[in-house]
């Protein structure tokens, strides 16, 4: 079949894109931006029993240089946001956020002062999870729209 | 129903400079202070054996913004060894928005004092250190004022909306 069939054993062919997404995709490393409850839900979907491992996407990194997908958990607030935008910038590319919960998606129930009304207003998002707050299984629903989304990018398409 | 020993002792050292008012939804042993003498009832009921208020509960403001004066500010006290609780209330008006802390007297007070003021605008004389609590010191306003704008949003950084050439 194709090229293979002139080739040693034991090797195959693919696209370049191909290759690298499937790393890509199934080894998220995530920075939990969590401020506030939907953290426990975001500990339930980590934690064994549902168990993102099973996605490849189960160590935290605690320092934005060593992730690439970020998890907005929680409500953003006007003080805070300086401080997501920065760990956003901080973050190296390839770099992806999901947007977990209410809050996150679109400020949720808070329209006043102090919330921002969508962390989108902020940094750009590519994954939005719904619910108040989502159930784990809505977050591993997220991870892999996330990794759907990673499936299709090209490596050329973020030069400019 | 007879008398508290609170209200007591509070009419016989006060007289009219206070107002026992009702408060038929808890039943509460509740005054109304000249915002003047605020720090003195609190002095009062702290050190008074037989009242002995130490435990200093809650402090709140309120904008009735169509009265005058304009704003009350209410405090919630209790005492541990005699298990009564009083709440008092003092009008602070819009044009002057101060009243004297009693921080002094309660260190609980200090960071709802500042709440107070970070929400309300309302000032508190003596005050050690009367910054914004909660929201960044770049916000202008008071933001549970009834005429402060509901949407009204005061942003510390740019927001994608208004940047050009963002993904």
């Amino acid at each position: 079949m194709g090229i293979e069939s002139a080739l040693p054993e034991g090797i195959i062919t693919t696209r370049l894109d191909k290759v690298i997404n499937w790393g890509r995709k199934w080894s998220f490393f995530c920075y939990p931006f969590i401020t506030a409850c939907c953290g426990m839900e975001y500990m339930a979907a980590a934690a064994s029993h549902y168990d993102i491992a099973r996605f490849g996407a189960e160590f935290p990194r605690f320092s934005p240089r060593q992730a690439d997908l970020m998890l907005v958990v929680g409500t953003i607030s006007h003080k805070v946001a300086p401080v997501l935008r920065l760990v956003y910038e901080q973050m190296c590319e390839p770099k992806w956020v999901m947007a977990v919960g209410a809050c996150a998606c679109s400020g949720g129930f808070y329209r006043n002062y102090s919330v921002v009304q969508g962390a989108d207003r902020i940094i750009p998002i590519d994954v939005y999870v719904t619910g108040c707050p989502p159930r784990p299984e809505a977050f591993l629903d997220g991870i892999m729209k996330m990794q759907a989304k990673v499936d299709t990018e090209s490596i050329l398409s973020r030069r400019n | 129903m007879a008398e508290s020993i609170t209200i007591r002792k509070l009419k016989e050292r006060f007289g009219d400079r206070i107002k026992v008012v009702p408060s038929p939804f808890d039943g509460m042993d509740t005054v109304a202070v000249k915002r003047g003498d605020i720090a003195d009832v609190c002095r009062f009921l702290r050190r008074e054996e037989d009242l002995d208020y130490d435990l200093f509960r809650d402090l709140t403001c309120v904008d009735y913004i169509n009265e005058t004066p304009r704003f009350e500010v209410v405090y919630h006290l209790y005492s541990i060894s005699h298990a009564h609780a009083v709440r008092l209330k003092a009008r602070v008006p819009e044009e002057d928005p101060t009243i004297d802390t009693i921080s002094g007297i309660w260190v609980g007070a200090n960071w709802f004092e500042r709440e107070a003021y970070d929400m309300y605008g309302v000032k508190f004389n003596g005050h050690p250190d009367l910054r914004r609590l909660l929201l960044y010191p770049e916000f202008v306003g008071h933001p549970l004022r009834k005429d402060y704008p509901i949407d009204k949003e005061q942003p510390l950084v740019q927001l994608r909306e208004e940047m050009k050439g963002v993904r």
